[in-house]
């Protein structure tokens, strides 16, 4: 990602970022509500659209073209804050519409990979129920399992456990501990500080459309080089 | 002792208040002295209104007759007309000794429309079949000139099958109109919804009888000579794009009501845009617009009876033209109370299949 810049309207969200994540690089985003983290990382699989510098995923740029857009997204896992499940469809359902429509697998291939993921998130016997009938912390592990079954080299989350009460995020943080175990890239919004410093390679801060600081966790909780990031870390730890 | 304490609880009931008929007519008849009067007076007129009813419509009526002169010495209603005038006013102008062939349409419609609404039979496999048999059987009913059936012209059909014909034409050519229209209208690409816009505003602003007018009467002087097509078909479709219009901004309410979230999470997971709608957005949507288009098909269904304008007889325009018969004339009331009964199955019909598939739709059946 180099230079890459954002407005809404006249507000500037992005200001001239640049960065590189490796491939099995585990990424840990936070920074104050409003600082840009969210639309950042939805830049990334163009759920919006960068109006300044480039992005490249495996070195496809994102541009207009369709193409590139699509051969991004399939490399792409996201999950969002508010799960975002197909309330229409069973779980299983859910899990097996992207294989069947978009890599174009058969019913019965598709339902065993959907079922394999089922079983790694631990609710395979939920899988003919609707969402709605699940928990939210159920819910968020099926959001997971969803985008696993697109079979992505790289996984974005968005304040995945934000809409969660407490005693679900922990089930929702030790699915994705697992995943990050298996050597998955991931990059993660959260404020879950603990997540953060049990998988990150490295946590970034974002404030006003800036990184303001990167570093290794260990750096960047005990000894932070920014005066923002010292702010940010009294606000959110002292509780 | 945790084991008591629930016991304890267990006894704790919610209070009982006293019920049954008796309790609630005191509680919401005879609350007060003026509700008590204002429930003795409807009371009273209720009975009276009733009354009336009753004796026009059942004891003094006539039921069995086949001269005029028994219902015009009796003072109630001559539910004879039914018995005498019922053909005409079913099938229209459609030869006598062919209404056989009407009533075999009507079943075979009934049972296949029946059918494609049960949830068990919802599958390409049998739906498909089933109605390529059914059109292709009730189209050779209607129009005849095979097996030995003679041929009938459209000219000459009417009556409840026309009714039929124009309200089941316009509600299956209509809704993939509608949500095409429906669609469009909300596109990012600023030509189709333009030609929307302007296809859905300009259409709903015009009453549907100037609409059937153009159809009838001026779309044929754009035709080139010799080309010509068929009236009952250029009806049946304005009826359809007109029904489409309205249909179009429900089925756009529903659209606007799913959240943008179903569309990223769709994106994310690389669907193309008709994959989205087609098994994201518009199973959705359509679910939540469900009472309001129930509401718009009914419409249609009464909308149908306005081809009176156009001169085709369906069974409105043809009850209106039997009942002119000089000797039956003043019994026309009763002709018109049977066809609104008809109207009113078949709506009736309508509204408690909505409202179950609505009931469906909430414990996630369907």
């Amino acid at each position: 990602m180099n230079g890459v810049s954002k407005w809404y309207g006249t507000f500037k969200v992005l200001n001239n970022i640049s960065l590189d994540i490796r491939k099995g690089e585990r990424v840990v985003m936070c920074g104050p509500s409003g600082s840009g983290k969210s639309t950042l990382i939805r830049c990334i699989n163009r759920l919006e659209e960068h109006q300044k510098g480039e992005i490249f995923v495996k070195g496809i740029e994102l541009t207009d073209s369709v193409k590139n857009i699509a051969a991004v997204r399939s490399n792409l896992g996201m999950v969002f804050q508010s799960f975002n499940l197909f309330p229409h469809l069973t779980v299983l359902e859910n899990l097996t519409i992207g294989p069947t429509l978009v890599r174009q697998m058969k019913r019965k291939d598709a339902e065993e990979l959907a079922m394999h993921f089922l079983r790694k998130v631990r609710i395979p016997e939920q899988a003919h129920k609707y969402p709605l009938q699940l928990s939210g912390g159920q819910q968020q592990r099926v959001a997971i399992a969803r985008s696993l079954c697109m079979e992505p080299e790289i996984m974005l989350f968005d304040e995945p456990t934000s809409a969660l009460d407490p005693e679900m995020i922990k089930e929702v943080l030790d699915t994705m501990i697992e995943l990050a175990e298996s050597g998955m890239t991931m990059i993660v919004v959260t404020h879950e500080m603990g997540f953060a410093r049990t998988v990150a390679d490295s946590v970034f801060l974002m404030a006003d459309g800036n990184i303001v600081e990167r570093a290794g966790p260990e750096e960047f909780f005990a000894n932070p080089k920014h005066e923002r990031t010292r702010n940010f870390l009294d606000q959110i730890l002292k509780h | 002792m945790a084991q008591s304490e629930i016991l304890e609880q267990s006894t704790d009931l919610p209070p009982v208040f006293a019920s049954g008929p008796v309790q609630w007519a005191r509680r919401h008849l005879f609350s007060s002295v003026g509700q008590t009067l204002l429930t003795l007076f409807v009371a009273a007129v209720s009975a009276r209104i009733l009354w009336f009813v009753l004796n026009w419509a059942v004891l003094d009526a006539v039921w069995f007759a086949t001269d005029p002169q028994a219902c015009r010495d009796a003072a109630g209603a001559c539910w004879a007309v039914i018995a005498e005038k019922h053909r005409p006013i079913l099938f229209g102008m459609y030869p006598y000794d062919q209404h056989w062939r009407l009533v075999l349409f009507i079943v075979i419609y009934l049972a296949t429309v029946v059918a494609s609404l049960t949830p068990a039979c919802w599958s390409r496999r049998i739906l498909l079949p089933l109605w390529a048999f059914a059109v292709g059987a009730m189209t050779i009913l209607m129009f005849g000139g095979v097996f030995g059936l003679p041929y009938v012209p459209t000219s000459e059909w009417g009556g409840l099958p026309l009714t039929i014909i124009l309200f089941t034409g316009s509600v299956l050519f209509g809704m993939p109109i509608a949500v095409v229209l429906a669609l469009g209208r909300r596109s990012p690409l600023p030509v189709a919804r333009g030609l929307s816009v302007i296809f859905i505003e300009s259409l709903r602003g015009v009453p549907l009888i100037t609409i059937l007018f153009v159809a009838v009467n001026i779309f044929p002087l754009f035709l080139p000579a010799g080309m010509e097509v068929n009236k009952l078909l250029r009806i049946t479709l304005s009826i359809a794009v007109f029904f489409a219009c309205y249909q179009a901004e429900v089925i756009r309410g529903g659209l606007q009501a799913i959240p943008r979230g179903q569309y990223e999470a769709a994106a994310s997971l690389n669907m193309t845009y008709w994959q989205t709608t087609r098994r994201i957005i518009l199973p959705q949507a359509l679910r939540i617009c469900l009472p309001a288009m129930t509401n718009h098909v009914i419409a249609a269904m009464k909308n149908t009876s306005f081809v009176i304008i156009i001169g085709l007889f369906d069974i409105l325009t043809a009850t209106t033209a039997v009942m002119q018969d000089p000797l039956w004339r003043q019994f026309y009331i009763e002709a018109y109370l049977f066809v609104a009964l008809i109207y009113l199955v078949f709506g009736l019909a309508l509204s408690s299949y909505a409202r179950r598939v609505e009931s469906w739709v909430a414990v996630g059946r369907i």
